[in-house]
């Protein structure tokens, strides 16, 4: 098999992997936008909150512990404890409600009914005042995330392609922990939603919101539980993005790569975050693999949003999105 | 009600204006963003320096020191919104801590008359005195990192790179593409191969540059990274098991946090440093003049860390500046004309690290009007598992090659901006 044949086969393994991590960010995004109409500005940020508060739990670190030193002239940082993996995970999703709570009953629940643009300006505020809040509270320094997951070549995957191919493929094992993490979590999200009496509280809430208020659904309700899973989906992007790299101010910037996603797969799909986030994955892979020398490199960045626009040409509301139809 | 209305303007002029006898060193820090992580130990050291100034001494001369921070989240615009909202206060010298920043900076600082330090970063060619009147950047700039690093190579390779090949990975920013010619030049001159790897802002992705680094087994990754690139980049290399000695990441991507959580495994990984690392007699005076009299501008963890060491020394050096200016102009209270005076006849010896408590911090070196570069020496230093260790001592760069790219660089900025040659008129 040609040489470079065999390296785009490896480049194309790697791209699916970025492009499941791209997805499982993507998922918060369509969870709130399916169910609400809203375009979540703040899910960038909220993957970097609820990764450093787990980091910030695991560690033992005391929340607010600059503010409360320099009002009370004390000196403390930590509790003096460590926390569990698992355990400190479970507190940080509690953490993800209360804050899934707080914000619809002090931001949303004021904004019902107003436009679309208004409820997106709302998060972009929501965005900066989490971010404030997120250096305030644990600090702006980069924290180790380390919950057990593996990372490395895998061994098996590179001599087994060595034996057929010549070659050893480079698949992280991070990647595919992460890649079986996003398919139980999307798993999980749609036997939820078609199984559980929210999950169909919440699809008749994304079908027509007064609809499901006239036969008693609690809108309050069903969007503190979607904001609630968004922040739960942030809190894996958050754990896999931050095994990465360690958890600091550059995760909330992986929300960038979420958006040509959603441009893609469409914004209400969950599915489609999925596809749109392999494809983005695998094509801007292959686009800096073949053509990524010859024009100086760092194509990633601009060349998903290229792929998104050209999709958008053909299918503007993405490939599972649903079809917008207006009357007039 | 004009009676009133003056009282509040005069009372707010006074509430503004800054106390007469400070001397004032900006301090365009970034403590937020994604590139926090190296900004504040840089920002810690540079202020506690001038803050324990202050309480052991009095200040400089007599007179105290003032460090007012703003934040530029290493954002060009804000840098420069920064400069604009402080170049007022009485500012002595600017320090950026940003290459994007000072590019912009250099024309505004210039026609102000107030003088910017840039060391190890920004523009590389303003080393010549001659045209870039108001800028220095001490004790060296990006394409002596550059040839130190290819010396060092050199001698590790019994003076000869013939057929290897040197990976540059580099931040896809003005920063980043800083060393490029001169690497270019130094592989036509010994005979390596450069790849060139662009790593775009912030640097969180470097999946697809390091599988062509898997492919092509470069002799060498030379690192010209920043912030999370750094850390994503050691991270990577351990994934793929490259050999982290024949890693080596210039002085930006060498501190602490960039290694920390990748561990033991990233042990081997080497970096530049244009300052000595070690216990000095100044972390204790820090320790007790500042930290625990409460006044550090951080918590205190950072002392003595690879970055807070560079902004004490970066405090150190504006200080010494700043003295040697009082002392050629005769007064306590200068401005920042006599400390561009300063700066310019500035002469670090071994003795004045001493007497500041820093011995051997950085190289002995002297700024001329011709020469605001310094020597451009720096040390390698090597992650071993736990902490940084000196590999050696201070090493020069191939000034036979750096020197005449920065005189075409400066030439052609000085043709491009009509300036005249400062020092021939002196």
């Amino acid at each position: 098999m040609p040489e470079q044949l065999v390296f785009a086969m490896e480049v194309t393994l790697n791209g699916l992997m970025t492009g499941v991590m791209y997805a499982l960010v993507a998922l918060g995004f369509v969870l709130i936008f399916k169910a609400s109409g809203i375009f979540n500005y703040a899910q960038g940020v909220m993957a970097l909150f609820a990764a450093m508060t787990l980091v910030g739990i695991q560690q033992g670190r005391v929340p607010f512990a600059h503010v409360i030193n320099e009002i009370f002239g004390t000196d403390i940082h930590y509790f003096g404890w460590e926390v569990p993996a698992l355990l400190a995970i479970l507190l940080t999703v509690i953490v993800m409600i209360a804050f899934a709570y707080l914000v619809q009953r002090f931001v949303f629940k004021h904004l019902v009914g107003q436009e679309p643009i208004i409820l997106f300006m709302a998060t972009i505020g929501l965005a900066y005042f989490l971010e404030g809040v997120s250096d305030l509270m644990w600090g702006s320094e980069i924290r180790n995330l380390d919950v057990g997951l593996p990372q490395g070549i895998n061994d098996w995957i590179d001599v087994t392609t060595f034996e057929a191919l010549g070659y050893g493929f480079f698949i992280d094992n991070l990647d595919i922990a992460a890649t079986l993490i996003a398919a139980i979590l999307v798993m999980g999200l749609i036997a939820y939603s078609q199984y559980t009496k929210n999950g169909r509280a919440m699809r008749a809430v994304a079908d027509d919101h007064q609809a499901a208020l006239s036969v008693g659904i609690s809108l309050n309700y069903v969007w503190v539980l979607v904001w609630s899973l968004a922040g739960i989906v942030a809190l894996v992007a958050g754990i896999m993005w931050g095994s990465k790299s360690g958890v600091q101010f550059s995760l909330s910037l992986i929300a960038l790569k979420a958006l040509p996603v959603l441009m893609l797969g469409g914004f209400t799909s969950i599915p489609g975050a999925i596809i749109g986030g392999l494809i983005i994955g695998v094509g801007e892979a292959l686009f800096e693999f073949a053509i990524g020398p010859m024009i100086g490199g760092a194509t990633e960045n601009w060349f998903a949003y290229v792929l998104a626009l050209v999709f958008l040409v053909f299918r503007p509301q993405g490939l599972f999105g649903e079809k917008i139809i207006e009357r007039v | 009600m004009k009676k009133l209305a003056f009282i509040a303007v005069s009372a707010a002029i006074a509430a503004g204006s800054p106390a007469a006898a400070d001397l004032v060193f900006p301090s365009l820090s970034y403590r937020t963003g994604p590139y926090a992580a190296g900004g504040i130990p840089f920002a810690d050291g540079y202020a506690d320096y001038m803050t324990l100034l202050n309480q052991r001494d009095g200040g400089i001369g007599g007179v105290m020191t003032r460090v007012p921070e703003c934040e530029t989240a290493y954002n060009t615009e804000r840098g420069v919104e920064c400069y604009e909202s402080t170049r007022g206060d009485g500012a002595l010298v600017y320090q950026p801590l940003s290459t994007g920043i000072t590019y912009q900076l250099i024309p505004r600082t210039t026609a102000d008359g107030i003088p910017l330090h840039t060391m190890g970063y920004g523009r590389t060619s303003a080393a010549n005195g001659n045209v870039f009147s108001h800028v220095f950047n001490y004790p060296g700039n990006y394409w002596d990192a550059a040839s130190v690093i290819v010396n060092q190579l050199l001698e590790e390779n019994d003076g000869s790179l013939e057929g290897q090949t040197i990976a540059l990975l580099y931040h896809n920013s003005a920063y980043g593409r800083e060393p490029i010619r001169t690497l270019e030049t130094l592989a036509a001159q010994h005979g390596f191969e450069l790849s060139q790897l662009a790593v775009d802002h912030p640097g969180q992705e470097q999946g697809n540059q390091w599988l062509q680094i898997r492919r092509e087994r470069p002799d060498y990754v030379v690192m010209w990274g920043w912030g999370v690139m750094n850390q994503v980049a050691v991270q990577e290399a351990v994934n793929i098991r490259y050999p982290m000695e024949n890693f080596i990441g210039n002085w930006w991507a060498g501190a602490e946090h960039d290694v920390a959580s990748v561990g033991a495994d990233a042990a081997g990984y080497r970096s530049l440093n244009m300052n000595r690392l070690g216990d000095m007699p100044v972390f204790a005076e820090i320790q007790e003049h500042v930290i625990d009299a409460g006044l550090a501008a951080g918590d205190g963890s950072n002392l003595g860390s690879v970055l807070y060491t560079r902004g004490m020394y970066a405090a150190f050096l504006a200080a010494e500046a700043a003295r040697t200016a009082q002392e050629i102009h005769g007064v306590a209270e200068i401005d920042a004309s006599m400390m561009r005076d300063g700066m310019e006849a500035l002469d670090i010896t071994n003795e004045v690290m001493e007497a500041a408590g820093m011995p051997g911090i950085g190289p002995e070196f002297t700024v001329t009007c011709e020469d605001h570069g310094g020597t451009g020496m720096a040390i390698m230093q090597q992650w071993d598992g736990e902490a940084w260790v000196t590999l050696t001592d201070f090493i020069a760069p191939d000034d036979s090659v750096t020197q005449p790219l920065v005189e075409e660089d400066s030439a052609q900025y000085a043709e491009e901006n009509g300036i005249e040659p400062q020092c021939a008129e002196s």
